[in-house]
């Protein structure tokens, strides 16, 4: 009993220190104060001048680049890696390991490592750097995710099934189609999940490779802003709204797999 | 010619051509870049004196070794802290845990750079100073996450027919821990520690904010070379960096892919 106490109180004073400092953001952003920490009383000021752009617009915007940035990269490395992983699955053994090897570098390369090589090769090539090189950047390093996510199903399923269905006369395609993507499906998901989140929280690469055209994610914003010594106010509600969104999110997908389960 | 086209697109293997020449564009030829750039001068004439400079300049050698202290003290943490919550995880009613286990690793969905700012209002909120505390702090907090995940998907895997085992031939408890559940956990140690150690070496950014500029990482050193448009010696540094990387995942061959699948956080 006295055990059980003390492992759920170690837990919780745990969680606490996860939290605290965003518990300090959520306090933090029902009141108009310019920084962080002092208390003007209760408004909701902020949360409504978010949406209301205006003044805030560079804001929106980073807002917009980074969601779009991270739907672009995630769709892109979850079609790149699905195929590369039905492809490595059927690989020679040899082959098979070394494609898989070079897959794990961008996963244990330190993102600046990373960002590093892939702005010398934008540099070389004399590519400007823009939309388009941090969506590059970005599917590089969230494929490896999603080839990871996805073998273990390719593993698991009945490869029979689909020679069964190219025999019964259905094209490539079609075998492809209504065989292996369902199958798949699981590990294309939480790998598009992944990926959407690696992009979102990215910041290293992102910054090495978004060149200085003046596009900003939130993170180069908020590097931005932070440098500068302060951070826009409005970044409080926004990070609140994000959290309890994903919170909400996270908790209906596990209530699903929990019940799916029983 | 048709028939050809879907003969080749029919073969599977095939699929991973793509892919393929992906990693090679985009992982490989970087990396080669580096190496390229390491070893020329701005002209793009063969020379150590990149190499040199890092030996004979003491700046990035000290920051380097400092960034390598400090990793090493929040892995130690990380692994301290992180293992008997790991532990206790595990052992928890599946459904009860699954859902802590979130709930650990749901402050990460917070831009990290606002986490770390949030870090710094804490601790002016609690009236602690800023410096080498708040970072080895804002480290582990960081950090954690990723060590409590890898250490608790191996605790929750290992079988329990082995503790028995342990427990029937006449071990204590404190021997079953130390003799069979620590052991087999080794691996799920292993993954945390790749994804913490080497990270924490070159975060940049975190470290100035919660040290008010007083401490820079291995990270800075880095982005400070490339912005100053000193590329070559930035590519050393990064090369020097690589070869850390190339060494710990020689020592721990086969963990890595295994380490890497079970470090996925979802």
């Amino acid at each position: 009993m006295i055990r059980r106490l003390l492992s759920s109180s170690y837990l919780g004073i745990l969680l606490l220190m996860l939290y605290a400092p965003i518990l300090i953001i959520i306090v933090f952003s029902f009141t108009e104060a310019k920084v962080l920490g002092n208390w003007t009383g209760f408004s909701f000021k902020l949360y409504t001048s978010i949406f209301r752009g205006g003044v805030h617009h560079s804001l929106t915007g980073a807002l917009w680049n980074t969601l779009i940035i991270g739907l672009v990269a995630a769709f892109g490395s979850t079609i790149l890696g699905t195929m590369a992983a039905i492809g490595i699955h059927n690989l020679q053994p040899r082959a098979q390991k070394a494609v898989k090897m070079v897959n794990t570098i961008p996963i244990l390369n330190p993102d600046i490592i990373t960002a590093i090589s892939l702005f010398l090769l934008f540099i070389s090539l004399g590519i400007s750097q823009g939309y388009a090189t941090v969506i590059l950047a970005h599917i590089t390093f969230c494929t490896p995710y999603v080839v990871l996510s996805v073998l273990p199903r390719l593993r698991r399923m009945n490869t029979n099934l689909y020679e069964a269905a190219l025999d019964l006369g259905a094209t490539p395609f079609l075998a492809v189609r209504k065989i292996l993507l369902p199958e798949l499906r699981p590990g294309m998901i939480s790998g598009f999940i992944l990926a959407f989140t690696l992009s979102i929280d990215d910041f290293v690469v992102t910054l090495f490779t978004i060149g200085n055209e003046g596009l900003e994610t939130l993170s180069t914003y908020i590097y931005a802003d932070a440098r500068r010594g302060g951070l826009t106010p409005e970044l409080r509600p926004l990070s609140a709204i994000i959290f309890v969104v994903v919170l909400i999110l996270l908790l209906i997908i596990n209530q699903r797999a929990a019940k799916r389960k029983l | 010619m048709q028939q050809k086209i879907s003969s080749f697109i029919g073969r599977r293997r095939n699929w991973s051509i793509p892919y393929v020449l992906f990693l090679g564009f985009f992982v490989v030829v970087p990396m080669l870049l580096i190496a390229y750039y390491a070893f020329t001068n701005d002209e793009g004439n063969f020379t150590l004196a990149n190499i040199r400079k890092f030996w004979v300049h003491p700046e990035a050698m000290n920051t380097f070794i400092y960034s390598v202290v400090v990793a090493l003290i929040t892995t130690v943490l990380c692994i301290l802290i992180g293992y008997p919550a790991a532990y206790i995880l595990s052992k928890m009613e599946a459904r009860k845990a699954r859902l802590l286990v979130i709930l650990f690793i749901l402050p990460m969905w917070v831009n990290f750079l606002i986490r770390t700012l949030a870090t710094v209002a804490l601790f002016d909120f609690l009236k602690l100073p800023l410096g080498e505390g708040a970072l080895i702090f804002g480290m582990v907090y960081n950090f954690l996450p990723f060590m409590i995940y890898p250490i608790y998907n191996i605790l929750q895997k290992t079988d329990q027919n082995l503790i028995e085992a342990a427990q029937d031939l006449g071990a204590n408890p404190r021997q079953v821990f130390l003799k069979t559940v620590l052991p087999l956990s080794v691996p799920g140690i292993m993954s945390g520690v790749i994804m913490v150690f080497m990270p924490v070496i070159s975060t940049f950014a975190i470290a100035e904010l919660l040290t008010i500029n007083n401490i820079k990482l291995f990270g800075t050193t880095l982005q400070e070379n490339i912005y100053n448009g000193t590329w070559n010696y930035g590519a050393a540094l990064s090369l020097l960096m690589l070869l850390m990387i190339g060494l710990t995942a020689l020592l721990n061959r086969d963990g890595n892919s295994k380490a890497a699948e079970e470090g996925g956080l979802i």
